[in-house]
């Protein structure tokens, strides 16, 4: 199949994830505020947006971890909100999450980080585990690694070896948070580079969350652009980088946006909100 | 409108304060309730579910707060038990009842004094580290890691660490029944000059079985409890590197506090 007809594919294909107006609180301050998303099988789907934007939250959400306020989230056919917390630890099995400092174990070494959810999950034999194990990391590129603790890797390893182990049961959807954030331009490259073959190599449905455009523009087959728990657009990497919208170029075009305050009130900032 | 009282202004600041802090007792017990019953749950039900509670987990956690802690535990209850020797004879000395002595340490040492320091050198230690590591696991998303890779946090990190504990503190405070009734048995007698054999035979007639049974009990509960109020401690922490110090303090300060109140009551119904 060519790589034209593998996009058409992906744009035809079933929803994966099907979120309906997602509803979702800290305390009282409300983070999302009614957010849709749908994101296809085999696509990569970016969720790009500042800080404070409320895409660490979507993705939260969407991997079980938090219980939203109200509306919908449906995940390989099943609705997130409507588990329990056995049945959630189950469905968790299908999905693969790379975390954006890697929450590698830090009493583990990189192998048996990476071999943990065969052995709490599969009955394999040692050697399987590690033959699996070697393979994944192979896929990394992190072979012969395997003996070593997290805190001996870089960052860019740490992040690789939580790719690793998201993948090592060949889940069918991958979340990714902030997969290139902190590092340098090589080994970013290099892990989108690894995002992408893992999309083709293992048509995963792959979810990332990030707010570094380069990155975001290499990978994704669509962009969710989300800003203070609305979503502006969700598009093609064209159609977004077309957008009319002001605060979606804002954020393209990495411009700062400044709050107009008047005089007063920038001094009852300064003065903590007491008298002038 | 007339202003307020300050006066006023404070007690009802006061009684919110207790209230408050009642509400969070309450919230800690019954976490750690809830956290008791998963635990069970897991140890009963986890192979059926082909989700084990790893035995290896378990004995490591065993070594690291029952192995690690023999050196210390010796020391104290040692130390105890010459203390009680050398109070008791001397108080008893002043009634010419001195011979007496042995009944009244090996029932102290037995009934309460060698779980009870059993129990406060692990909540120094186990309870303190329990909570630093999962506080420490919560902060940088290992917590998290383990939910979505479908890992019961409670099975994998909670159960082992309970199980060890439920085991560890009564072998431990046996070891301390013998060592410190070795002790006071070494003061006893080079002061009283009796011989060793002879102070043998006195604590095998002093100390019943029930009375043995009573201080193990107590050491495993005084294990269960510190296990739970470390991980309860832990799971609560929020912050980074702060957190994770207030949370460790927070969990020794309350382990120590939750054994000797249930100490309290627990020799007072089992002495009715």
């Amino acid at each position: 199949m060519s790589a034209v007809e593998t996009q058409e594919a992906r744009s035809e294909g079933e929803n994966v994830i099907e979120v309906r107006d997602l509803v979702t609180h800290y305390g009282d301050r409300m983070i999302l505020k009614g957010v849709d998303v749908d994101v296809r099988r085999g696509e990569i789907m970016v969720v790009m947006g500042g800080s404070g934007s409320g895409k660490s939250t979507f993705l939260r959400h969407v991997i079980g971890l938090e219980r939203a306020t109200s509306g919908s989230i449906r995940v390989l056919g099943r609705e997130i909100s409507e588990m329990n917390d056995v049945e959630t630890t189950e469905f968790s099995r299908k999905l693969g999450v790379a975390f954006q400092g890697g929450a590698l174990f830090s009493s583990m070494t990189v192998g048996e980080n990476v071999m943990l959810p065969l052995r709490e999950h599969t009955e394999l034999d040692r050697l399987t585990m590690e033959i699996m194990m070697r393979m994944k990391l192979e896929v990394v590129s992190l072979a012969g690694f395997e003996d070593l603790m997290p805190a001996e890797l870089s960052g860019g390893m740490i992040k690789r070896a939580a790719f690793a182990r998201a993948i090592v049961t060949d889940p069918q959807v991958l979340f990714c948070d902030e997969p290139s954030a902190g590092l340098d331009p090589v080994v970013a490259a290099a892990l989108d580079e690894l995002i992408l073959r893992l999309r083709d190599a293992m048509q995963m449905t792959i979810v990332v969350v990030t707010h570094e455009l380069d990155s975001a523009f290499r990978i994704a087959d669509r962009i969710t652009v989300l800003d203070q728990g609305h979503i502006l657009i969700t598009g093609t990497v064209d159609e977004v980088k077309n957008c009319d919208d002001e605060r979606v170029q804002d954020l393209l075009n990495r411009r700062f946006e400044e709050e107009e305050l008047n005089a007063d009130a920038y001094l009852r900032r300064l003065t903590g909100g007491g008298p002038l | 409108m007339a202003a307020p009282d300050p006066g006023s202004n404070r007690i009802a600041g006061a009684l919110e304060d207790i209230g408050r802090g009642l509400g969070q007792m309450l919230d800690a017990i019954g976490s750690g309730a809830v956290l008791f019953g998963q635990a069970a749950y897991w140890v009963v039900m986890g192979r059926r579910r082909k989700q084990p509670v790893r035995l290896e987990s378990v004995v490591r956690e065993m070594v690291e707060s029952g192995i690690g802690a023999i050196p210390i535990v010796s020391v104290l209850c040692f130390t105890i038990g010459l203390m009680l020797a050398l109070q008791g004879i001397d108080a008893l000395k002043q009634f010419g009842a001195q011979q007496q002595v042995t009944f009244g340490v090996a029932l102290s040492v037995t009934r309460e004094f060698a779980p009870l320091i059993t129990g406060i050198v692990v909540a120094g230690r186990s309870g303190s580290a329990l909570a630093a590591r999962i506080g420490t696991m919560t902060i940088s998303n290992e917590v998290d890691a383990l939910r979505v890779m479908g890992i019961s946090p409670v099975r994998f990190l909670v159960t082992p660490s309970l199980v060890a504990m439920l085991i560890m503190v009564p072998c431990l405070a046996l070891l301390g029944d013998v060592v410190a009734l070795l002790g006071a048995g070494l003061y006893i007698s080079a002061d009283l000059g009796i011989t060793m054999s002879a102070y043998y035979d006195q604590v095998m007639r002093a100390v019943t079985v029930s009375d043995l049974m009573q201080g193990l009990g107590k050491a495993a509960l005084f294990g269960g409890l510190t296990a739970l109020v470390g991980v309860v401690n832990g799971a609560r922490v929020q912050g980074g590197a702060e957190g994770v110090g207030r949370v460790t303090t927070s969990a020794v300060v309350q382990s120590i506090a939750v054994i000797i109140l249930t100490d309290m009551v627990f020799t007072f119904v089992s002495t009715r």
